[in-house]
């Protein structure tokens, strides 16, 4: 990998950039097909009921109605994880949160599909409801679903790794505290849409502003009970996705079951307020940890404890509440950890995956945390953060495998761009700064449905004219995951990336990639691209190197030239000459993320092939006397490995910040237990997020610490910038006014209890005393351990 | 219920320079006219309650939002889209900075912000961070945090103040 790099690392235009700014990027609701219905979907008006009847004769009758299907036409569950089917497209026979889809319409246009689904009436048998997962833990009966770990319930996790009682033991201080992250929501600028269509011989088709193509096939397979080759998913570019577009949807499969009744092309788009039901968003967790150091910062036991309200159903639930207790261990040293993670259900829309998926708020709690310890001891909080951080090429006390690490350089960039000792507890009272640092994933180590076949796949087709056409199932949502494949290839071959096509995302074209989320595109399909690169590049190699007469290992591939020691040829040529000697040239990439050292039950969520790291200080005004937040200003350095194309790099940590101050001051997904459940805020003018006014300057510092394991070193960009800047904001606000807000977000109402409080905090005053089971007991590394449990080795079931 | 008489009004629009007749119901917006009327798809939605700003057209070369204004009220005015922008087979200097700097990320509220970037500049052909900040307040953009499109806002300025035209 000593080879120059000439097409990575720069940052070239994005490849379909001017389409986009021309808008004539297709996105799912600007697909019109001659014929097409209209779709529209009621939901549920109560949190929680038996549907009694359905009656939709009067609906049916209305001018421009084809068809209404309820339940009972699509009684097959289904979900994103194989142990959380429990979905249906319409409900069957009871609703479990205001929202819950219960009837679809189709209809010639728009206006009457509305009509229609209106004088649909329901009959509800209202059923208690549950908004809390504190009520969810007091109220077993009745169960919001007959499945999960116990009542309501859905999922108790208990982990130790080595005696956390004696890392206590062993501590010169044992701090505790307890915080809250409000739940949020993602707010993509485009609402979901889909459009069905059956064509003439039989094959259904289904277009979706979708991040996950892969699962949308499977769960429109399993649903309509049709062979996965007759489907054929379509992802359109995602108008952003964040995570919000990562679940099968019920309307994903509504509209494929009515392009199949109708035999005309159907499309849904939900409106914004349904966007705000169908959320899948960040879960609101109430923590507590629990940490022994010694006088020098440094952590001999970390107990951490989690409650999460999950919403109405699974998605990623599960996946949610393991990553709430994973990555506490890779950034800084934890000899010890127990992690006690609960996941109810409640009778609000389901949460699942945003940006981070259930790390930020761990993070939160964790950096804040260490803030209050730094300032326990005494310590400057930048410098104890640098004195104990993981090492690289380590493993951590869970057994993940942490490979390049380049916090360390974050931290140091963020404290001397930010003049970080020249300001903190320096600055007059109303301004401070703070810092937090964290870690994401570039990708889960184990896919979904645990099986032995690649993550991801690319397929490259050569055109004789020197084109290249590029076959991944990965989908652009505005990451810039098309441009990222586009570089890869065209740094591999020494061609132009404005020369190759990329083909996305479609079952029937493109091999799978599981999807856009978690962080695992660019790690992935970046590895799978360069070996299917590097295929096609040996083949040219041979042939060009019988023309040239040279040793095919001794021609370089770069500006659109095979080169030798004497003579070259245009890439055209080199694959003419290939074509010639070996037929059509067409090769494949896959990838597979290595093995994890982890062998435990549980172990499934938190490795990943690397982990990005970032630190950020936050410098802001804090008005004692209004409570208002002003962000002044955000330095933030993210170590990427290698980046494949700077300027998206850097779009994607702007992007990150951006969120999290979002998250940290205003962003809250909450609704009205009072008035049944309803959504408080289901609009972009209640829902608050940062404008133009709000967002404050960023200085970013890209760290490039190449990763083995990620294509030329790169790791992930997309959501791990994120994390830091939430408590960063918190710890600022402790530094300007002396005060702390253990929850987000920080509101200026909070602000102001907290400089009224005794104790000058604002934040949860307890965490509920939980039943845990006995924990899994897994010796860390250093305690002779071997990944797997005291217990006996857990044996993983692979599933097609 | 009664049976809806559901009336179309016919329309002369004049669109992107070009003159164009449609029928639609009186009660459609200027947003769905032009997207489903049309067929010009780049005008984006995200709420259709005018709290986005992502569904921002030209009017008389002032940023108005499509979801707002009915089509009926729209005959005899200036309607710019982002499909005008454009002049020619060259991008215009704001479409091409926005490519360039990667000030669209998934590129769903770039319609709007191009459309409300327009307006200032030929307001404001030298307009500061504090002008382009304020006049992309109505505009909302979940991907980039605004920064790159104000680098790209400005690029595109210091390129038409140069002479470059579309």
């Amino acid at each position: 990998m000593a080879r120059k790099l000439r097409v990575v690392g720069s940052s070239v235009r994005k490849i379909d950039g001017l389409s986009k700014s021309a808008g004539v990027t297709k996105f799912a609701d600007d697909l019109a097909l001659p014929r097409m219905l209209f779709c529209k979907i009621l939901r549920s008006t109560v949190a929680h009921a038996r549907i009694k009847r359905i009656d939709s004769r009067k609906a049916s009758k209305m001018p421009g109605v084809l068809a209404i299907l309820t339940g009972k036409d699509l009684p097959i569950p289904f979900g994103i994880l194989p142990i959380s089917q429990d979905e249906h497209a319409l409900c069957l026979d009871r609703v479990r949160f205001v929202g819950d889809p219960v009837a679809a319409v189709a209809a010639t246009d728009e206006d009457a599909a509305f009509d229609a689904m209106n004088a649909i009436e329901v009959g509800y048998e209202p059923l208690p409801g549950i908004f809390s997962p504190e009520e969810a833990l007091k109220t077993p009966e009745p169960r919001i679903h007959d499945y999960g770990d116990e009542g309501n319930v859905h999922k108790k996790i208990a982990l130790e790794f080595g005696d956390v009682e004696q890392g206590f033991s062993e501590a010169d201080e044992v701090l505790e505290g307890v915080y809250f992250f409000q739940g949020n929501t993602h707010l993509p600028m485009e609402q979901h849409a889909a459009l069905g269509w059956v064509d003439p011989d039989g094959k259904l088709v289904v277009w979706s502003s979708t991040q996950t193509p892969h699962y949308v096939h499977r769960a429109l397979a399993k649903v309509l009970e049709m062979p996965p080759a007759r489907i054929r998913v379509i992802a359109t570019p995602n108008g952003g996705g964040f995570g919000g577009k990562s679940d099968p949807f019920g309307h994903e499969i509504v509209v494929a079951k009515l392009a199949l009744l109708t035999g005309r092309p159907i499309k849904v788009c939900l409106t914004r307020e349904e966007v705000f039901y169908c959320h899948r968003g960040r879960h609101p967790a109430l923590m507590r940890v629990k940490t022994g150091v010694k006088k020098d910062g440094s952590i001999t036991g970390m107990h951490f404890e989690t409650l999460l309200d999950g919403g109405a159903y699974g998605s990623y639930g599960v996946a949610s509440t393991y990553y709430t207790g994973a990555l506490q261990t890779v950034t800084y040293d934890v000899p010890r950890y127990k992690f006690d993670g609960v996941r109810c259900f409640t009778n609000k829309p389901p949460c699942g995956p945003k940006r981070g998926h259930g790390t930020p708020q761990p993070r939160f709690a964790l950096e804040v945390h260490l803030d209050k310890v730094a300032e326990k001891l005494g310590l400057d909080p930048a410098e104890m953060r640098l004195r104990h951080l993981v090492p690289p090429n380590s493993v951590t006390a869970n057994w993940l495998r942490v490979g390049s690490m380049g916090l360390g350089a974050c931290i140091r960039k963020v404290v001397e761009g930010s003049g970080w000792t020249s300001k903190f507890r320096k600055l007059p009272r109303g301004r401070g700064v703070g810092i937090a640092c964290s870690s994401y994933i570039s990708g889960a180590g184990l896919p979904i449905y645990w099986n032995a076949m690649p993550h991801t796949g690319v397929q490259l087709r050569l055109d004789r004219g020197g084109g290249v056409c590029v076959f991944c199932g990965e989908i652009d949502i505005g990451q810039g995951s098309d441009t990222v494949l586009a570089q890869t290839v065209a740094e591999v071959l020494g061609i132009d990336p404005y020369d190759i096509r990329v083909v996305y995302g479609d079952t029937d074209l493109t091999p799978v990639d599981l999807g856009s989320y978690s962080s695992r595109v660019t790690l992935m399909m970046g590895n799978a691209a360069i070996q299917a690169a590097e295929r096609a590049r040996d083949l040219l190699a041979k042939a060009a190197s019988e023309k040239l007469k040279v040793a095919p290992e001794s021609l370089e591939f770069a500006g659109g030239f095979v080169t030798g020691p004497s003579g070259r040829l245009t890439f055209a040529e080199a694959v003419v000459a290939a074509e010639s000697k070996f037929g059509t040239i067409g090769t494949v990439g896959s990838y597979t993320p290595p093995p994890s050292p982890a062998k435990y039950k549980g172990s499934g969520v938190g490795p990943s092939p690397a982990y990005s790291y970032s630190a950020s200080v936050v410098e802001l005004s804090a008005d004692p006397e209004t409570g208002i937040i002003v962000v002044d200003r955000v330095w933030i350095a993210h170590d990427v490995g290698q980046c494949i194309n700077p300027i998206l790099v850097e779009g994607q940590v702007e992007g990150s910040v951006y969120m999290a101050l979002g998250e940290a001051l205003m962003e809250e997904q909450v609704f009205r237990a009072n008035r049944g459940g309803v959504h408080k805020i289901p609009s972009m003018l209640e829902y608050k997020s940062p404008t133009t006014l709000e967002m404050p300057p960023v200085t970013t510092y890209l760290i490039e610490d190449p990763d083995p394991n990620g294509p030329f070193g790169a790791k992930e960009a997309g959501q791990g910038p994120l994390l830091p800047v939430i408590p960063a904001v918190a710890n600022a606000l402790s530094d300007a006014l002396r005060v702390r807000v253990d929850e987000v977000p920080i509101t200026p109402d909070k602000v102001l209890k907290a400089l009224r409080a005794k104790d000058r905090r604002y934040g949860p005053a307890s965490y509920p005393s939980i039943p845990m089971p006995d924990p899994i007991r897994i010796k860390p590394p250093w305690e002779g351990g071997t990944g797997a449990a005291e217990t006996g080795e857990y044996v993983r079931t692979w599933k097609s | 219920m009664k049976k809806k008489r559901r009336v179309k009004a016919h329309l002369a629009l004049e669109v992107n320079g070009e003159t164009v007749e449609i029928a639609c119901p009186p009660q459609k917006t200027l947003l769905e006219a032009l997207r489903e009327e049309l067929g010009l798809t780049g005008t984006k939605h995200g709420c259709e309650l005018g709290e986005c700003g992502t569904c921002t057209v030209l009017l008389d070369g002032r940023p108005e939002l499509s979801c707002l204004v009915l089509a009926v009220e729209c005959e005899g005015r200036r309607i710019t889209t982002v499909e005008g922008l454009q002049e020619g087979p060259r991008p215009h200097p704001l479409q091409q900075a926005f490519a360039e700097l990667g000030a669209a990320q998934c590129g769903y509220c770039t319609p709007g912000i191009l459309c409300a970037s327009k307006a200032l500049l030929e307001e404001k052909p030298a307009a500061s961070r504090d002008e382009i900040r304020d006049a992309l307040s109505g505009n909302l953009c979940r991907c980039t945090g605004y920064l790159k499109i104000y680098e790209a806002v400005e690029l595109a300025a210091r390129r038409m103040k140069n002479g470059q035209k579309a």
